[in-house]
């Protein structure tokens, strides 16, 4: 038998140290016992050289250093047993021991740390402190009972959240003291040495008692995460019982209070926005006919009319109306097909990734951006849901369609001298019919009211090409029709 | 007013507001520092627990009580009879201090009701955070609510000293807020939540380096609240409305709060208060829809789009495809093995750790504190076949505990 003798109960370096001879030297766990000196010395043991490794030496995978860190804190004489036991089993060949989580050796070490991480965090919650004025300085005291030994690896989290406070935690094992730049430990305490009150607890108990909502008594649910055992070193538990007993009073009090007539306001069903119009069929008179009795003066004007739109279902799980936006003026302007998740969010046309690529390619085809007039033939965002994200969906005809009339009603009021379709939904928008991309693209088509129209690619378009080459081909393609455009646009003006 | 009493007025405001959060925000303490106080790192902490069951983790009142508002469903609506008060801004900042250095919280949830105008009441929430922020230091977690549509400044200030913004979407939808909310506009809500996404994001953005870091914006994230059965809204309709904001906002957690009776209602409500059960089996449905891969068409099947009550969302889809178990611990895919009643995430991960080691048998199983009795029925082990159970129509009796008695009255 070999007896090891550690100097105190999380007395780690020690235990690490013989357990990693004991293995090398070969001795099975059955022939150690582990016990803690008496009465146990914390200053003892734990600065003990790390040893340099002999021949056999064997390495313990990370984990289970970890686990073995946690489990030591454990209020159980056998840990120590358990945990060179895992050694053991690591240094014979059984490498990745840790891993095989329910064996019955490995689930009892998870299990007692899984105890100690727990008993960690109801002392990070329930520790309460007392301020005492001493000499000028106030220092703040508690007394907690933990049920594991883990007050020496709690010191580092109360000393990161209370650096600038000078603060001891008591304890029936072990006290901690933090001076402001240091920690000491000592013996254990007894309650009488923190002071009785602190001028701060009676607001802490009315903020415990009003944020208590009777109506929704549910004492088990307290109890499980806040147990018995705690109560009498919290302030807050003390007004309790009186809070249980009379929720049930005064939940009932306020049913049977009848409401005060003042308060009815009856639902407001006149305001309610209108449901879902039916889609609108093509040759239906201008939007302005539909919302307002006078066509709207102006782009803004036309802009908050739009925001309530309900032409089509679209509007339902988007964000808002991504309606066009520029000088009203403008002598160009650009229809994308809908706005995408970024535009969405932002309420703005062409502010994504595909506009972000627009505005590359406006500026190297010497564009102005800000003369531009930018718009979508679709003012929602049409996406289906995954999970986090959402994926875009090009519109059907019914939803250009429904569209149609905001998109008429921004060329008859921009009244533009070139019209840029950017993609197919565009042109179909703008053309009414399907309109193949590769034959019409870069070459002006005559529509009504003395515009040009031209046809060239979305700019989504070229973000989804899968190889370089082809992105950067189609991309030149694409500044070559921008270039195009503002030629045509000049001897337009011309 | 004492200090005292308008605590008790403005935390008494300020509890149906069921979040409390207090994790995932970026981690910081207090070491060094030559004064100021407080330490995140990630996991949040409940100091408390009130008998209603709810973690206390930080200080949630309202900076005043006083609104223009006339949501019905509010105890602080214009019209309640309820006692007004108003806290200063610097005796939020003492109770937050005071608290905090007694180690009672993990920091402020601070509200407000509507006063003068929706950014003169952004401006005086901001001014709370920013005094605890920069005259005294305070690295605790902060929670700010938003008001919907304030000037998108103020909002990019909150969300400097915010761990958390938060805007309550407060109703399924839209035609259940015009009818009991007719000051707030779902549009307005959601242009708000849209613009926090983008502020989040672009904090999130990572930088060449030798570029100016992006600033600082809500590090927690946002979250929403959704008050159930105050309107007739189905489950379907909620966990839809969820769905969708979870999707377009990237929300860290929709809240959902059983409509609870309040002193001085409104008539226009419902007399009882909603079943505490209905709101715990949407919180479940939520879990699944985000970590367990299921659907909302899927989870509510029930001719009026409602969960069961009986017995929880994941049992109840089980019992209604009973064609997809048994499923064989030692060789599903984890998707399946994700969809088997009495099997969580945690479960899941650790049992595909062991079966790397052994063909795993119920006691296994056991030792990973899974309740065998739960799981029976529909799992194949080395040692086990269900026999039969799974076509007997005794199984929904015999796995469906009764619920538990939540609801008080």
């Amino acid at each position: 038998m070999r007896n090891v003798v550690l100097a105190h109960e999380v007395d780690f370096a020690a235990w690490r140290a013989a357990a990693r001879d004991l293995a090398i030297e070969g001795v099975p766990p059955e022939a150690v016992i582990w016990s803690v000196g008496a009465p146990d010395d914390l200053f003892a043991g734990t600065e003990q050289p790390p040893q340099p490794a002999a021949a056999a030496a064997f390495s313990v995978p990370r984990p289970l250093v970890e686990l073995a860190q946690t489990v030591i804190q454990a209020r159980e004489p056998e840990r120590f047993a358990l945990l060179y036991g895992l050694i053991w089993r690591t240094s014979r060949g059984e490498k990745r021991v840790i891993e095989d989580v329910t064996d019955p050796q490995v689930a009892r070490a998870i299990r007692l740390s899984q105890s100690v991480r727990r008993d960690t965090h109801k002392m990070r919650a329930f520790v309460r402190f007392r301020a005492v004025e001493e000499e000028g300085v106030t220092r703040y005291v508690s007394w907690f009972e933990p049920d594991h030994f883990i007050v020496e690896a709690n010191a580092d989290f109360f000393v990161r959240r209370f650096a600038t406070m000078v603060f001891s935690i008591l304890t029936p094992y072990r006290s901690l003291h933090w001076t402001g730049s240091q920690v000491d430990f000592s013996p254990g305490a007894d309650p009488s040495q923190v002071p009785d009150d602190d001028a701060l607890e009676r607001y802490w108990r009315a903020y415990f008692s009003s944020i208590f909502n009777p109506a929704r008594l549910k004492v088990s649910a307290m109890t499980s995460e806040m147990p018995r055992k705690y109560w009498r070193n919290l302030p807050e538990a003390a007004a309790i019982p009186e809070l249980v007993r009379a929720a049930q009073e005064r939940t009932r009090t306020m049913l049977e209070t009848a409401p005060m007539p003042k308060t009815a306001p009856t639902p407001k069903a006149a305001t309610r926005p209108k449901a879902a119009q039916s889609l609108v069929e093509p040759g239906e008179p201008a939007i302005g006919d539909l919302l307002a009795d006078t066509l709207p003066a102006s782009v803004a004007a036309l802009a908050r009319d739009a925001a309530g739109c309900r032409r089509c279902p679209l509007w339902q799980p988007a964000t808002q109306t991504v309606f066009g936006e520029g000088p009203q003026d403008a002598a160009m302007m650009m229809v994308g097909e809908q706005p995408g998740d970024q535009e969405d969010l932002a309420g703005r046309p062409f502010v994504g990734p595909a506009g972000q690529l627009l505005d590359r390619a406006i500026r190297e085809a010497g564009i102005d951006r800000q003369a531009v007039y930018v718009t979508n033939a679709v003012k929602h965002f049409k996406f289906e849901p995954r999970g986090k994200r959402r994926i875009h969906q090009k519109p059907d005809n019914s939803e250009i369609t429904a569209c149609a009339p905001w998109l008429a009603e921004e060329r008859r009021l921009v009244r533009p001298a070139l019209l840029l379709m950017l993609g197919a939904t565009a042109a179909r928008a703008v053309l009414g019919r399907t309109v193949t991309i590769s034959r019409e693209r870069g070459r002006p088509i005559p529509l009504e009211g003395n515009t040009q129209g031209f046809v060239t690619v979305h700019p989504s378009y070229l973000l989804r090409l899968p190889d370089e080459e082809a992105k950067r081909r189609e991309y030149a393609a694409f500044v070559a029709d921008l270039t195009h455009a503002r030629e045509l646009l000049a001897e337009l003006a011309a | 007013m004492e200090l005292l009493q308008k605590l008790e007025i403005l935390a008494d405001a300020a509890k149906y507001d069921a979040s409390c959060a207090s994790s995932g925000t970026d981690k910081r303490d207090s070491r060094g520092a030559k004064d100021g106080v407080g330490s995140t790192e990630g996991m949040g902490i409940c100091h408390a627990y009130a008998p209603d069951g709810r973690c206390i983790s930080l200080l949630k009142i309202l900076l005043t009580n006083s609104c223009l508002f006339e949501c019905a469903y509010c105890i602080n609506r214009a019209s309640s009879n309820v006692r007004r008060a108003r806290f200063t801004v610097d005796e939020v900042v003492r109770l937050t201090l005071g608290f905090y250095r007694r180690n009672c919280i993990e920091g402020l949830f601070l509200s407000s009701g509507i006063i003068k105008s929706p950014d003169y009441t952004m401006e005086q929430v901001i001014g709370v955070a920013r005094t605890l922020r920069e005259t005294h230091g305070f690295r605790g977690y902060i929670h700010l609510k938003t008001i919907p549509d304030a000037d998108p400044l103020l909002l990019e200030e909150a969300g400097r000293w915010a761990d958390r913004l938060s805007i309550n979407v407060e109703l399924p939808t839209e035609a259940a807020l015009a009818d009991y909310a007719p000051e707030k506009d779902m549009g307005g809500i959601r242009r708000s939540m849209g613009r926090i996404r983008l502020g989040i994001d672009a904090a999130r953005e990572k930088t060449a380096p030798g570029r100016a870091k992006p600033r600082r914006f809500a590090p927690a994230g946002q979250s929403t609240q959704m008050i159930i059965g105050a309107d007739a809204s189905s489950d379907r309709t909620i966990l839809r409305t969820s769905t969708n904001l979870y999707g377009s906002y990237g929300l860290k957690r929709v809240y959902y709060s059983a409509f609870s009776p309040i002193p001085d209602a409104a008539v226009a409500l419902p007399l009882r208060p909603a079943p505490l059960l209905r709101e715990h089996r949407l919180y479940q449905a939520d879990w699944l829809l985000r970590f367990y891969g299921f659907g909302v068409e899927e989870l509510t099947t029930d001719s009026s789009g409602n969960l069961d009550l009986e017995r929880d969302p994941k049992l109840a889809w089980a019992l209604q495809h009973r064609e997809m178990f048994p499923v064989d611990v030692n060789r599903a895919d984890k998707e399946a093995l994700l969809r088997v009643p009495g099997f969580g995430v945690k479960s899941v991960g650790r049992i595909l750790t062991a079966r790397r080691h052994r063909s795993l048998r119920m006691d296994d199983l056991a030792r990973l504190r899974i309740s065998i009795a739960a799981i029976a029925p529909f799992v194949v082990a080395a040692d086990h076949t269900p026999r039969g159970e799974l076509d007997s129509v005794r199984l929904a009796a015999r796995v469906s505990r009764k619920p538990a008695q939540l609801s008080l009255l």
